[in-house]
Order: C-alpha cells, then sequence, then structure tokens
C-alpha cells in the first residue's frame, strides 16, 4: 500500500483499472435482466473463460512465459468437476460410460469424487501439482522461450492421447457429459442456472482482486523482470526459478478453477478441450485483450468468444475467416490489444486537447 | 525375420517422411526463427497442388498421365513459394523481432488457409492417383515388400537435404542467409539487403513444405485439415535436433520416427504416441537446446 | 506503458475501454437478433417451420459432414418446393458445430432455446450426439441422427435414422464367418464407436467360434499404417474389420496396397467407409475390399434413381450419394410425414404420431419402430468396384427390425447391462 502511494502514477493507472472492472462486473451482474437465459448461459462459459485468462496473463503477460499447453489444466479442472457430477447423475450405480467400456466397479480414485468439496480442491490441486513437477523441471533446467512452448505442446497430446485411450476411466473422446444435478438442486433449473452464473462472476472478482493484489506487490515487478531480461534478476540475487514455478503453479490452478465453473454450464467436458487448439484460443484473447494488463485478458476473453458466437452464428459456413482475420489483424497492429489501443488513442486525444487550450 | 527387416525400414520411412515435412520449418522456424503455425497449411498447399496438376494431366493426355508427379513436385515448391513470399511481406515481416507473436499471426494465417481450401476444393477428401511407376515395391523375398512409394520419398529426403546444405553452405546465397539470421545488424552493415534474405529464406521454407505435401499425397488423404496432423510432429522434430541445424533435423527425424514405430509395434499406436513425447520432454529437460544446437556466448538467447 | 497519464486522460481511457466492453456484452445478444429478426417475423405471419441443421461446417469433421447437410437442404427444398407441411414452407437454421463437442451442445441450445426450431437434424460423431443429448431431453427437443451408430442408447428425445448395430456389424460377422473365415483382425480409430464395436464383435465372434487375433485402435487423425499393416500382415487373419473413422481410412487403404496386399490377398470389411470416402480413398486403393452398409448409390429402386439424379443435379456431377447421406435426407421426410399426421410441430405429438411411420426411400421402404425410436432398415454388403461406387453383394430381402441393445441375442447378454 505505501508502494503504491508512492508510485502516484501506478496507483492511478489501477485506480482506472479497477474502474473498468467494476463496470465490467455490473454490466455482467445486470445482464440476465437484459438478456435471454441461452446468452447469460453463454456468458457464464465466457466468465470461465475469463478467469482462466487472468492466470494465463500472469504467467504469459507478466512473466513472459508462453504455455500452450493450458488446456490441459484447464481440463484437469474441468474433469474433476465432471467426475463429481458424473456420480451425482449416477446416483449410486456405475457411470453410463463405465459400463459400456465393460468395467465391473467404480475405480478407486473416482470414489472420493461424490464429495463437491473434495472435487472442487481437486479441481485447483490436481493441476497445480502437475504444473509443480512441469516446471521444477523445466524451470530449474532453464528451458526457456519457444523451447517451452513447444514442450507444452507435446503435454497437451500426450493429456489428450492419455485420455481418448482411458475410455473406461474417462468416457473416451465422448468425454464426461449428462449431468443431471449439482448439491441436489437440478441442473436443468433455471435459478440453478442464475445462481451458477452469479457464482462464477464472485470467483471472477475473488481471483481478479486476488492475482491484481498479486501483481500490484514486490512479487508483481519480480515477475516483469524476469520478462524483460530474466539473467538480470537472476544477477541482482533473485532466484526466478521459484517465482517462476510459483506463478506457474498459480496460472495452473487458477486454469483449473476456470474449468470447474465451466462444467456445469456448458455440460460437458471432453479430451479435445485439453488439445493445442483450444490451448493456443486461450493465448489469443489474452493477446486480444492487451497482455499485462488483467483487465485486458478478462476484456479480451468475453469479447472475442463473444464476437466467435455471434459470427459463427450469422456466417456458419465462412465464419473462420473473419477470425482468421481478426487474429493477423490485431497482431500485427495492435500489438497491445485492446487496452494498449484505448490507452493510445485517449494519449492522442488529450495530447490534442492540451494544444487547443494553450 | 521379415517382419523386424520390414519394421526396420518403416522406421526408416517414417522418420523420412518426419524429415521432409520439417525441412522447410527448420529453415522458416530453425533460422529466422518464426514460428510458424500454418507450416501445416503450406504442406497442404502443396499437396492441392498435386491434385491440380494431376487433373490437368486427366485432361491433357492419357500417355503421359504418369509423368504429372514429376511436374507436381517443383509445381507444388513454387506455388507454395511464392504464397510463402507474399505471406513474408505482408504478415511476417513485421514478427521478426516477436517470435512469440508469430505463432498467433499464423495461427490465423492457418485458419483462414484452411477455409480457403474448403471454400475452393470442397470439404471432402480429394482423392490423387499415384503414378504407375511409384505402384508396387521391390520384392525382397515371399511377403516382404518395400513399396516404391516410400523408397521414392526417402530418395527425395535426401535429395532435398543435399540441395539444402549445397545451398546454405557452399552457395554464395546460403552465406547472406546465414549471416542475416546469425547478426542482422552486422549482415547489413556489409551491405546485404536483409529484406530481401528474409523474403527468399521464407519463400525457400515454405517451397520445402510444398514438396512435403506432394509427396504425402502418396501415403495419405488430401484435404483441408492435412496440415494439422503434422504440425506438431515437425516442430518436435525441430526442437529436438536443435534449432539452427540441418543435422539436427535429420537427427530429430531419425529419433521420432524410429521411437514411434518401435514402441507401436510393441505396444499400441496411442501408447507410442504418449512414450515417445515424454521421452522428448525428458531429453530435453537433459539438452534444452536440442541434439545439436549453434553454440552462442550470449545470455538471452 | 509507464506514460505518466493525467487524471483526464484516464478518466476517457476508463470511458473507451468500458464502451467497448459493452458493446462486446451487447454483441452476445446481438447473433441472436441477427439470425431470428427475419425468422421471427416470418413465424408470426405463420407461413414458415423452423428447422435446425446443426453439422460440422469447419474442423476436421467438415469432410463428412458437409455433405449431410447438403443432402438434408436437398430435402427441405423438396418439400417446400412440393408446398411444404401443414401449408407451411421449412425454414432451415444452419450452424456450424465446428468439430468440437461443446460446441455442439451450445449450438444446439440455441437452436432450441433461441431460435425454438422445431426439430433438429444434425450429428455425425458419437460423441457430438452424446454432447447434445442432454441438451435435447432437457429442453424436450427433437434430434434426427443420420449416421450408423454404436447402440446402446434410446433417447425419446432422438429418432436415430442410420443403423443400429443388429442392422450392419452383427449380419456383417454372420456373412464374413459363413464366406471368409474364422480369424479377425480389428482395427479402429480410438474413440467410442470403435471401442463398442468392437466389444460386441468379440462376444458375437467368440459364439461363433471364432478367434480375434489382435485388437488395434489408432487416434484420430493417424496418418502412418506401416506398423499396423505389419502387425496385420504377421498376424495372418481371415478378415480386417475395419472401424477406422474418416482420414485415417485413406492412409490406410493407400498404403495395405503399397505393402502388395490386395482384396485377394486379404479381406478387409468397412463400416465407416461409404462412397464419399472412397473418393478420397481412390477407388484403385480399395477395389475389392467389403463394406456394410444400408444404401449404396447403386441400390436398385425407382427412388434410388430419382435421388440420385437430383443429388447431383443440384450439387454437381461428381458428387456421390451414400449412406449417411441417403439417411439425412430420408430424416427430413419421416419427420414431415410424422408432421403431416400429428397436424402439429408439437415434440410430444409428432413422436406419437411418427411411430409405424413408413417411407419409400431410396434404400427401399423403411419404418420407424416406435419402441426405441430406430428405423427398420434392409442390410447390405458390398464390394467397392474399380468407378468407386459400392456394388451390392448380398442383402437381406426385408428391412430388419432394429434392435439397438441387442436384446435378442443370447451372445449379447452381457454388453448392454
Amino acid at each position: 500500500m505505501i508502494l503504491c502511494s508512492m508510485f502516484d502514477a501506478r496507483s492511478l493507472e489501477n485506480s482506472k483499472e479497477k474502474l473498468v472492472f467494476s463496470v465490467i462486473i455490473l454490466g455482467l451482474v445486470l445482464a440476465p435482466l437484459f438478456l435471454s437465459d441461452f446468452r447469460i448461459n453463454l456468458l457464464g462459459k465466457f466468465i470461465a473463460y475469463a478467469i482462466l485468462a487472468i492466470g494465463l496473463d500472469l504467467i504469459w503477460g507478466f512473466t513472459g512465459i508462453l504455455s500452450l499447453g493450458h488446456g490441459v489444466f484447464f481440463g484437469l479442472g474441468a474433469y474433476c468437476m465432471a467426475m463429481y457430477l458424473k456420480l451425482e447423475a449416477a446416483n449410486g450405480k456405475l457411470p453410463d460410460f463405465m459400463s459400456w467400456s465393460g468395467l465391473e466397479g467404480l475405480p478407486w480414485f473416482w470414489k472420493p469424487f461424490s464429495n463437491s468439496i473434495f472435487a472442487l480442491v481437486m479441481a485447483i490441486l490436481v493441476p497445480s501439482i502437475l504444473a509443480f513437477f512441469i516446471g521444477f523441471l523445466t524451470f530449474k533446467n532453464r528451458i526457456r522461450g519457444v523451447y517451452f512452448s513447444i514442450l507444452s505442446q507435446a503435454l497437451a497430446i500426450i493429456f489428450v492421447t492419455l485420455f481418448i485411450g482411458q475410455q473406461a476411466y474417462t468416457g473416451g473422446t465422448n468425454g464426461l457429459t449428462n449431468y443431471k444435478s449439482i448439491l441436489g438442486s437440478a441442473l436443468s433449473n433455471g435459478s440453478t442456472k442464475l445462481v451458477l452464473y452469479y457464482i462464477s462472476i464472485g470467483i471472477l472478482v475473488l481471483v481478479y482482486v486476488f492475482c491484481s493484489v498479486l501483481v500490484k506487490r514486490r512479487l508483481g515487478r519480480i515477475l516483469v523482470a524476469i520478462r524483460d531480461g530474466e539473467n538480470r534478476v537472476r544477477f541482482s540475487g533473485y532466484n526466478p526459478t521459484t517465482y517462476k514455478i510459483f506463478v506457474y503453479c498459480l496460472s495452473a490452478g487458477i486454469a483449473g478453477l476456470a474449468g470447474a465453473i465451466f462444467v456445469p454450464q456448458v455440460g460437458i467436458i471432453s479430451p479435445a478441450e485439453m488439445g493445442i487448439v483450444p490451448s493456443i484460443e486461450m493465448i489469443i484473447w489474452v493477446a486480444i485483450g492487451g497482455r499485462g494488463t488483467l483487465i485486458g485478458a478478462v476484456i479480451g476473453a468475453i469479447l472475442v468468444n463473444a464476437l466467435k458466437s455471434g459470427i459463427s452464428e450469422s456466417f456458419p459456413d465462412v465464419w473462420s475467416y473473419f477470425i482468421g482475420l481478426a487474429f493477423i489483424f490485431i497482431v500485427l497492429f495492435m500489438p497491445n490489444g485492446i487496452v494498449g489501443l484505448a490507452k493510445k488513442i485517449t494519449r492522442k486525444v488529450s495530447k490534442q486537447a492540451l494544444h487547443t487550450n494553450h | 525375420m521379415g517382419t523386424y527387416i520390414l519394421q526396420i525400414f518403416n522406421g526408416i520411412s517414417v522418420s523420412s517422411i518426419l524429415m521432409l515435412a520439417a525441412l522447410g520449418l527448420a529453415i522458416t522456424f530453425g533460422l529466422m526463427k518464426v514460428i510458424n503455425m500454418a507450416h501445416g497449411e503450406f504442406i497442404m498447399i502443396g499437396a492441392y497442388v498435386t491434385y491440380l496438376v494431376q487433373n490437368l494431366f486427366i485432361h491433357l493426355d492419357k500417355s503421359l498421365f504418369g509423368l504429372y508427379f514429376v511436374l507436381a513436385i517443383p509445381a507444388s515448391f513454387v506455388v507454395a513459394a511464392f504464397i510463402g513470399f507474399v505471406l513474408e511481406g505482408t504478415v511476417i515481416r513485421h514478427l521478426y523481432n516477436r517470435p512469440l507473436d508469430s505463432i498467433l499471426a499464423t495461427w490465423g494465417v492457418s485458419l483462414v488457409l484452411q477455409q480457403l481450401a474448403r471454400s475452393i476444393f470442397g470439404a471432402p477428401n480429394v482423392d490423387v492417383k499415384s503414378p504407375g511407376w511409384l505402384e508396387g515395391g521391390l520384392v525382397l523375398h515371399q511377403g516382404l515388400q518395400l513399396p516404391y512409394k516410400r523408397l521414392f520419398i526417402i530418395a527425395l529426403v535426401i535429395t532435398c537435404i543435399l540441395g539444402m546444405f549445397v545451398l546454405l553452405y557452399k552457395s554464395k546465397t546460403g552465406r547472406r542467409i546465414r549471416a542475416v539470421m546469425q547478426n542482422r545488424e552486422m549482415a547489413e552493415s556489409m551491405g546485404i539487403n536483409t529484406r530481401r534474405v528474409d523474403a527468399y529464406t521464407f519463400a525457400i521454407g515454405s517451397g520445402l513444405a510444398g514438396i512435403a505435401g506432394c509427396a504425402l499425397t502418396l501415403l495419405g488423404s488430401i484435404g483441408s485439415t492435412l496440415g494439422t496432423n503434422y504440425i506438431v510432429d515437425t516442430f518436435m522434430v525441430v526442437v529436438l535436433g536443435g534449432v539452427g541445424k540441418l543435422i539436427g533435423t535429420v537427427a530429430g527425424g531419425l529419433f521420432i520416427g524410429t521411437a514411434n514405430t518401435t514402441l507401436e509395434f510393441y505396444t499400441n499406436t496411442s501408447l507410442a504416441k504418449v512414450l515417445v513425447f515424454l521421452l522428448i520432454i525428458t531429453f530435453l529437460q537433459w539438452r534444452p537446446k536440442g541434439l545439436f544446437n549453434i553454440s552462442s556466448r550470449s545470455l538471452d538467447e | 506503458m509507464k506514460k505518466y497519464f493525467s487524471l483526464k486522460m484516464r478518466k476517457r481511457a476508463t470511458g473507451m475501454i468500458s464502451a467497448t466492453l459493452m458493446a462486446g456484452l451487447l454483441l452476445t445478444g446481438c447473433g441472436a437478433t441477427q439470425t431470428t429478426k427475419p425468422a421471427e417475423t416470418a413465424s408470426s405471419s405463420g407461413d414458415t417451420i423452423k428447422v435446425g441443421i446443426l453439422h460440422s461446417l469447419s474442423g476436421t469433421m467438415a469432410i463428412s459432414e458437409v455433405s449431410v447437410k447438403d443432402s438434408e437442404m436437398m430435402a427441405i427444398d423438396e418439400i417446400n418446393a412440393a408446398g411444404g407441411v401443414l401449408g407451411k414452407k421449412i425454414q432451415p437454421v444452419i450452424e456450424d458445430g465446428a468439430s468440437s463437442w461443446p460446441n455442439f451442445a451450445e449450438k444446439a441450445k440455441k437452436l432450441l432455446q433461441q431460435d425454438k426450431v422445431a426439430t433438429v437434424f444434425g450429428c455425425w460423431t458419437s460423441a457430438s450426439r452424446k454432447a447434445v443429448l442432454p441438451v435435447f431431453e432437457e429442453n424436450n427437443g427433437l434430434l434426427w441422427y443420420p449416421v450408423q451408430y454404436e447402440g446402446m442408447e434410446a433417447s425419446p428425445n432422438i429418432f436415430y435414422t442410420g443403423a443400429a448395430p443388429n442392422q450392419q456389424i452383427v449380419p456383417a460377422i454372420d456373412w464374413l464367418f459363413k464366406n471368409k473365415g474364422k480369424k479377425f483382425f480389428l482395427l479402429g480409430s480410438d474413440y467410442v464407436f470403435p471401442r463398442t464395436a468392437n466389444k460386441i464383435i468379440k462376444a458375437q465372434v467368440a459364439a461363433l467360434g471364432g478367434e480375434v487375433m489382435a485388437e488395434e485402435y489408432t487416434p484420430l487423425g493417424h496418418t502412418d499404417y506401416s506398423t499396423i499393416v505389419n502387425k496385420i500382415i504377421a498376424s495372418k487373419p481371415d478378415v480386417v474389420f475395419n472401424t477406422l473413422n474418416g482420414d485415417s481410412n485413406v492412409a490406410f487403404f493407400k498404403q495395405l496396397k503399397d505393402a502388395g496386399i490386395t482384396s485377394e490377398d486379404l479381406t478387409t470389411l468397412s463400416v465407416s467407409v461409404a462412397e464419399e470416402e472412397v473418393r478420397g480413398i481412390g477407388a484403385a486403393n480399395m477395389k475389392g475390399q467389403l463394406v456394410s452398409w444400408n444404401y449404396y448409390q447403386t441400390t436398385d429402386t425407382p427412388e434410388n434413381k430419382e435421388f440420385v439424379k437430383n443429388y447431383k443435379a443440384k450439387y454437381g456431377a461428381d458428387r456421390v450419394t451414400d449412406d449417411p447421406i441417403e439417411a439425412a435426407y430420408d430424416a427430413v421426410y419421416l419427420w414431415a410425414a410424422a408432421v403431416k399426421k400429428a397436424g402439429s410441430t408439437d415434440v410430444a405429438k409428432v413422436k406419437e404420431a411418427a411411430k409405424g411411420i413408413e417411407f419409400k426411400a431410396p434404400e427401399g421402404l423403411i419404418k420407424i419402430e416406435g419402441e426405441n425410436q430406430h428405423i427398420w432398415k434392409p442390410v447390405r454388403i458390398g464390394e467397392v468396384t474399380e468407378d468407386g461406387l459400392i456394388k451390392e453383394i448380398w442383402s437381406t430381402d426385408k428391412p430388419v427390425k432394429p434392435d439397438p441393445f441387442l436384446k435378442s441375442y443370447d451372445w449379447a447378454k452381457g454388453l448392454s447391462n
């Protein structure tokens, strides 16, 4: 806090971000008054994506680590939640896909997932632990930049292939779907959906506040320093590896949480969601919103997905053209995304205003 | 016995296919540090060019049909290289100092190219008939046949690698390319037109992907998503082999190809894939810059 | 980034960003208004019935699903040209599933909740059907699913116009046993249909006293079959039963032929390769190999001659028709017939009316089985010919009753639970 007031500009920039974020949240909270149930359900999905994007921005925008396998963490979180939902839907019997696949009884690692709290905790813990192992090895061995990105793609392929291959335990390509209720209330029920939607907003706020406090502190500046020159950080007496591992785990945990929010609202998780294609799309949300600003991640995730849904509904045959061209255009001409552009424009406008005033 | 001989041959064959697909990437990614996610789509372009050349020959004269493939190889190189040239001039050149951003922009390019292929050629796969002289195989003994197509691809890959080697290490152009890629400012101050070198280096890399696409029509499907099947594998080959060295691509291809077929033979296809990728990840822990790499004293590379 | 802003500037930036975001939020709603607006005015004037069409028009499944969409559109056009149903024109609302299962679920929700379509024709993969199934059950929608599948399902909100296992796989195994041999090599893509199909086949082969030599699965999109072919050569089966999907078939058949194995050396029978796929594989690479379906382009009925002629006239002489294309076409006609009989598009009434409805389809006379909402269909085993078409070499004389849970087979007792 003292630091903040010392850096006046920084704190003001933060307050501006806060204001924008409050406007977004207000918009989301009021959205059910204007939009149909279907659109609210979609927005709920986008909010899950926004949470994920915040975590992704932490490692990419702030720390400069580009993970092209973040779908894995999202997927693992989603699967943890889905296992709980599936067991609740099966109502004490064996889940349907297990009996097709010839299993006699519930595998041991499925059993504790009948507890919702356990499932939710695991949705965050499992991705974090996996990230810890990978991060510990790769960052310690100083695998960086492009090499890490490619390695994270290999990770995505491994998980997708494993999850597809173990049909009896994971549901195979179909994934896990056909849930009935959550904590005893039917998922088809309108009010359950609305509650889930508001819970998603609540979690978005929590994650956002937590992360913005985090990046405002010393940690945030060390992360940016790692991004801009890892060796300088090392020579200054910090161990970048520790920080990188920490932020990677945190990001994975947030992705897992986002997955857990995604599943009950969308109603399905399948191995394809862990693959490379969705992982790259996630990066694109952050890039379009504006990397290195948490607000940019939120804006990007919601905006890109809204656009994608809208355009693909209006032009189901050729929508890939629009999306593809938009990516190219934004990366080329708006390297700092929407947030960067907004800053640039206001700077110009106020400069002009300054001139006329004099 | 025959089974094992065939399996060794399969390993070499799969390796050669991976090398061919990755060779273009060894140029664009290895030398230029551009992460071209649309590399697979250049392979697809090569395949569709082959399809077009074939259709042309069907209309021309039946007796000449066998020759179409000979013409299709340079044609797919030229077309893919040209599209690569255009892409470099419009998109890639803005991204040389932002390698990670090139992933995102070229991802957009790949979406557009796939949709373009669907719009032009329709969604279903198209059929490319192999020329008669590539049908059949070299029969070693009963039940042991080495397909001519696979032998041809091995020969093609050797030719391409040798050609690239001569171009990069024995020619003036190659010296310029290497100079620009290793130290841009220095090369520029020596009077090399770096813009031009960038443009034709990227074009050559794309053209090589086109040749790979042409060869792949012999073995697999020809459709708009053809490239997506190869993109990750080719990146693995280049990264494992070591960025910036042709010999690395050869080594990377050989390792992944033989490991894949051998593990597939003893276990199953899915498990083999998982194991190979695990091996790659483990290997990179040990040698983060791949098997062969250009040693450099610079700290942040 | 480290520019120092005046307070005024900051306020502007805030305004800008909030404006962009609100625009984004509105856009979510916008997509709907854009597509539904003309439709809403149309349906309020009461002269159209909206139906959904939900297939992958992009991504890896587009190679198969686009033709199915085309066929459904043709059926809709034909019905509209003949006056529509209940005096109203059918208006299709097309959505792209984009080969992503959650996306299928999203678009299904959109069609049912936002567009309020009377019915949906859609899906190809079992995974996409499983993904939309809860959406249709929850919203009491109606889905017509046009592809053969692994069975073990009978949702009250789905009509299955493709073959159940007892109308494709089971008779094929019986036929192979009588005509080709007892040693089977099972090859499939790694997903639910091949795994479930192979479970059925293993039970059946065991009951018949045959032998399954090996069971191999390859990931979707796998491109190199040299090792698999080598394994096939080494295990010397009588028949390779092929449940590979999509692109992989092209690689498998091309590479099988390269290894010097033709249909004379080894029988393969495929259940996911139809005329459309043969076109991509190349007739020369698959000549003489066997397939099992309910319909071929060469099926000899007057209805089929008309169907093939119209399809080619509409989409080009080089296009082919095949089983899923025909089943999708039938689906539209069956639904229209049920709506006419019910006098309404209400889902419950249509379902009730659909029981026992018959249709003179290109594949012959078919009938909806009310008990499980599958279709009575004739079974045909065919051989790929030089021109890329399929010649029927055996068929059941009459339509076979659908039995998705294989209840009428003793050996299948343990399968369906």
